[in-house]
């Protein structure tokens, strides 16, 4: 009987393995690559209406986070500052600077300035910025050098890992609460600094939450 | 197989080429790779509101609005003995007395946390105009800020009520900041004026043997 199938019909089977093996791999290591907020979100800087240098007030000025989002420690929700702190100083600083004609306009009208966020946690998240801040998490964790960015663009992923990795150890990311928003403040690389950090989320009694309903409800 | 590892190489460094890497800059609005209930049909702080003609979510204040709610402790509110004993404090809330008066004396107990608190309310919202010694050299005076000096006869001898109204109020082209801060913060702040205009201004006679003996007098 003669042969039915050619013999390079044997390697299909390796072939086959091979390709789907491959094709796989390039599968996961794309989702995992490309579809997590470490590429989505991280490194969205959005043109905003009025071209405010953070690295200029912030960083130069050393005008304090609080200046401008003022309810930052004692609410949930970090506030966008109203026109009327901006005019609070540009009623007199740079009172004619085309750059701030949209500033002047809008206090005039009443008509809020249409600033594009950056940072925005999904609806089903609750987070608190208030008890982060007041406990010694700085603003640097989450947003980065702000106090450098001539425009401002999303720094960290805050995904749900990026969040456990600081709620299981919040020892390695703790600071002393003067320190909290001097977003330049850098770390002891000491063992004394270490132990003084486990102590203080001792004493505060810093637990943060690593139950679905801490942050979901 | 030779064709497949072709359009396998091409697809990988076309995915990489139109994608880009993990952390580049980029105005595009972040992408949304499970958008499950990410965007809820709720409303947030400062958001936007399709309801109302002017599309904010947040409303603006009616004038003569008496704050509740969140301002107080809730239960205390909705207590039977609970009497609000700030409602028509004028002393607390305006600095005057029943007739209208600025009243000489701030009407919270005097401590030292109350002067730290002072401190820090100080250094965020005055430090930028009036200067970290209250002599009126803060980071905007070179852009043409002219703000007063604490260190002078006239606001030596002013009532403490009348340094409550202009923080509140404002005065001349300082805006007031009563919407950025509680009148225990702004009392703290007068306290840490005073003890702003004591540190540039005290006798050696008003120090102890012991400290004149270490100034060398």
């Amino acid at each position: 009987m003669a042969n039915v199938f050619p013999k390079w019909v044997n390697t299909i089977p390796i072939k086959v393995i091979a390709a789907i093996t491959l094709l796989a791999t390039a599968v996961v290591l794309g989702v995992t690559y490309y579809a997590t907020p470490k590429y989505t979100r991280v490194g969205y800087a959005p043109t905003q209406p009025v071209a405010f240098s953070h690295a200029l007030h912030a960083g130069q000025l050393e005008i304090d986070c609080r200046y401008c989002h003022t309810f930052v420690d004692r609410a949930a929700h970090s506030n966008v500052p109203a026109t009327e702190v901006c005019m609070t100083c540009h009623s007199m600083v740079r009172q004619d600077d085309p750059q701030l004609a949209m500033v002047r306009d809008s206090y005039e009208s009443g008509e809020p300035i249409p600033w594009v966020r950056v940072h925005a946690a999904p609806d089903y998240v609750y987070f608190n910025h208030a008890v982060h801040v007041n406990r010694g998490i700085s603003c640097v964790e989450c947003h980065g050098r702000v106090d450098q960015m001539e425009v401002v663009h999303h720094a960290k992923p805050l995904s749900m890992a990026f969040c456990l990795e600081c709620h299981r150890n919040p020892e390695e990311y703790i600071r002393p609460p003067e320190e909290v928003y001097n977003l330049a403040w850098e770390r002891p690389e000491t063992k004394e600094y270490d132990e003084e950090a486990i102590a203080f989320v001792h004493d505060w009694k810093v637990n943060p939450p690593q139950s679905c309903s801490g942050c979901h409800r | 197989m030779r064709i497949f590892l072709i359009i396998y190489v091409f697809v990988i460094v076309a995915t990489v080429t139109i994608l880009g890497f993990r952390g580049s800059l980029s105005t595009k609005t972040p992408l949304e790779v499970f958008p499950d209930m990410d965007h809820q049909a709720k409303y947030k702080p400062q958001s936007e509101n399709d309801f109302f003609r002017d599309r904010r979510n947040d409303r603006p204040i009616p004038a003569g609005t008496v704050a509740r709610g969140n301002y107080l402790n809730q239960q205390a509110v909705f207590s039977e003995d609970f009497a609000d004993k700030r409602l028509g404090d004028t002393a607390l809330l305006e600095g005057k007395d029943a007739e209208g008066n600025f009243i000489a004396k701030l009407p919270l107990a005097v401590s030292y946390e109350l002067i730290e608190q002072g401190r820090e309310r100080y250094e965020i919202f005055c430090t930028s105009c009036h200067g970290s010694a209250g002599d009126g050299n803060g980071v905007t005076k070179p852009y043409g800020v002219l703000a007063a000096s604490y260190h002078d006869d006239r606001l030596r001898n002013e009532t403490d009520g009348y340094l409550y109204d202009v923080i509140m109020n404002g005065k001349g082209l300082m805006y007031g900041l009563k919407d950025r801060l509680s009148p225990e913060e702004s009392w703290a702040i007068v306290l840490y004026v005073r003890a702003l205009q004591l540190s540039q201004n005290a006798g050696a006679d008003a120090l102890t043997a012991a400290q004149r003996s270490e100034l060398g007098f």
